[in-house]
Parts: structure tokens; sequence; C-alpha cells
């Protein structure tokens, strides 16, 4: 199906929201996460593109990326590959590079966020103006599926440790399924140092060190590759190391 | 001031206070019922404190909403998607 010739009349008077999709060995998943994009914004009537920035995966995402570029236009899915696996936060600085909206969504290309919230994201963002919004499996009817016992004490344990040392003003610190304006993100993602998961409660305090406004969305985070990747104490301890270190610096 | 400098000027100037009253270091002659209360307080803060993190993290846990419907729904748009996307030409 050839994509559109003539831009689409769209709510959200000129805005334009970018979403970057990080990925790597989602061969699988990708072009179910692209399809659940299209439905969502289509249905919403935001203008939008897709970015896709894989690293190099050997399973063969690249070609699937190209073939939904075939699909859906060039104008709605944008490649930038990389040749080898490197940082989430340069693969935001990569990927923002050619976004052509003044909003970036992030998230996850492994189906555990799903776009039905990012139109809530936007009006939530316009109800308040805030520079970023994120989404929270914490408060309200957020959630979470597939997680046992163990992974929802650790997830609770670590977030309780998280507020009372950093107290934040954001109930889900390490979530990555964000809307923030193009020029937060920016300014945000070049001052931020840690990795994984710290990476992600970084920004959020940042922000708050530079006085952004931060709204919440509740959302359900559905885990199908719990089975396979087990939080260990490893993960935990560098957590906890990030954490800290958050503590001093901060 | 980072959060690490908060919490030790904090715990520095509560530390003083309690110093002062449990030891009357200033001589004040306070009544004896002051210096009995604060003497166990550190003690007695910290387990308060242990106890309210075990209750709000065990709550919280408790009433950690489980998404049932939204696993469902994913299951539903997954098949949905897939026959979609090959018609349009999608090869795995």
């Amino acid at each position: 199906m050839a994509s559109r010739k003539t831009p689409k009349p769209n709510r959200g008077n000129g805005n334009k929201y970018s979403v970057l999709l990080p990925t790597y060995n989602e061969r699988e998943n990708l072009p179910l996460i692209v399809w659940l994009l299209v439905k969502c914004f289509g249905e919403s009537e935001y203008d939008y593109e897709i970015i896709v920035i894989d690293d190099g995966s050997p399973d063969g995402t690249q070609e699937v990326a190209e073939q939904l570029q075939k699909i859906y236009g060039k104008d709605k899915i944008l490649l930038r590959p990389r040749a080898k696996k490197l940082g989430l936060g340069t693969a935001y600085i990569y990927g923002m590079k050619h976004a052509t909206g003044n909003f970036i969504v992030i998230m996850d290309a492994d189906l555990s966020h799903h776009p039905k919230f990012i139109p809530q994201f936007i009006e939530k963002q316009k109800e308040g103006d805030y520079d970023l919004v994120s989404g929270t499996r914490y408060k309200g009817d957020g959630g979470v599926y597939g997680w046992d016992l163990r992974r929802k004490l650790i997830s609770r344990g670590a977030n309780f440790l998280s507020q009372v040392l950093l107290r934040p003003g954001a109930s889900d610190l390490t979530g990555s399924f964000r809307l923030y304006k193009k020029e937060v993100l920016e300014s945000l993602v070049e001052r931020c140092v840690s990795k994984g998961y710290v990476f992600q409660m970084e920004m959020i305090v940042r922000a708050r060190q530079l006085n952004y406004t931060v709204g919440e969305v509740p959302i359900s985070f559905v885990d199908r590759v719990y089975g396979e990747s087990k939080l260990g104490g490893n993960e935990i301890v560098s957590f906890v190391k990030g954490l800290l270190t958050l503590f001093a610096t901060t | 001031m980072t959060k690490l400098m908060q919490w030790l000027f904090v715990v520095l100037l509560l530390g003083a206070v309690w110093t002062l009253v449990t030891f009357d270091l200033l001589d004040l002659s306070l009544p004896r019922t002051y210096r009995e209360v604060a003497w166990p307080m550190p003690v007695y803060l910290l387990v308060s404190f242990g106890c309210f993190s075990l209750a709000t993290v065990g709550y919280r846990v408790a009433t950690f909403n489980d998404c049932e419907e939204a696993a469902r729904e994913l299951q539903e748009q997954i098949k949905e998607a897939k026959e979609d996307l090959r018609k349009k030409g999608l090869k795995l």
C-alpha cells in the first residue's frame, strides 16, 4: 500500500511527535509495535514519525525495518541504524538528530509499552504544558502483567529506596515510557552519565534540578520477556551503586 | 546542595540537639523526663522508620495492579497485526 502523497490534516495544531525506537534483536516485535503505533496515531490524528535506531542486530531487524518503511512510507518510518550495540543515551541523541518533531516519545520496542497511552501522554502534556510526561506503573490504574512476587517486591523496594533518597517528585523513576519536549530531552541527555535503569532515574532527577515540570500518566506494563531474563544479583548491585552515586552527586 | 549533603546536615543538626539534651552539655538543668525521652530517640526513630518502610513496601506489593486485561488485549492485537501485515506484504 503506497503512502499518502498529500499531507493529512491533523489535530494538535502543528505539533509533531517523533517516536524513538532503539532496537536490538527485535525482528519479531518491531512490525507489531510499528503496526500499533500507526493504528494509535492514525486514530488520534496527531502528526508523527517513527525513528528506528537499530544497533546492528544480527537477527535481521534492520531488514524488517526496511520492509516496514516500504509499507508505511519513508516520511513515517525513519531508519537510523548503528554498527554495534551502544548505549541508550547515545541512541536518543543519534535518533533526535534527524527528528522533525517538536516532541519526542521514548519507549521500549518489545511490546511492554502500549502505544495506546501516547495520546494520553499528549493530552496530559497539553493540560499543564509539561516539559516531560512520564508513564507510571505505580499510581492510579497503572500496573504490570507477568511479574511474580519476587519481581514485584524488588521493584517496589527499589522504588521506595529511590523515593527516600532522591525525593524526585515522580512516582516511577526507572520507567522508560515518556514524552519529552525535544529541547528538554536534548538538554537532559547530554547531562546524564549513568547506564541502564539508573539512566532513566537520572533523567528525572536532573529534570527536577533544572526546574522542568513533570506530568504523570498511569500505564500498564506487559512483561513477556521476564521469563527469559531474570532480574539477577548483578543488576540489583549495579542499581544500588548507581542510586548511591546519584544520591551523592545530585 | 546534593541530597547527601542535605541528609548529613539534618543528621548533624538533630545529632547535636540530641547530644545537648541527653548529656546536658549546656547545664540547662532540664527536667529529668526530657533526658529520659531523648536518650533512646535515635534507636526508636530508626526502628519506627524500619517498620514504616516494611509496611509501606508490603502494602504497595500487595496492591500492585495486575494488568490481565492489558495482556489479553495485546494478544488480540498481535493476531490482528500479523494478519494485516501479511496482507500488506510483510515477509518474515
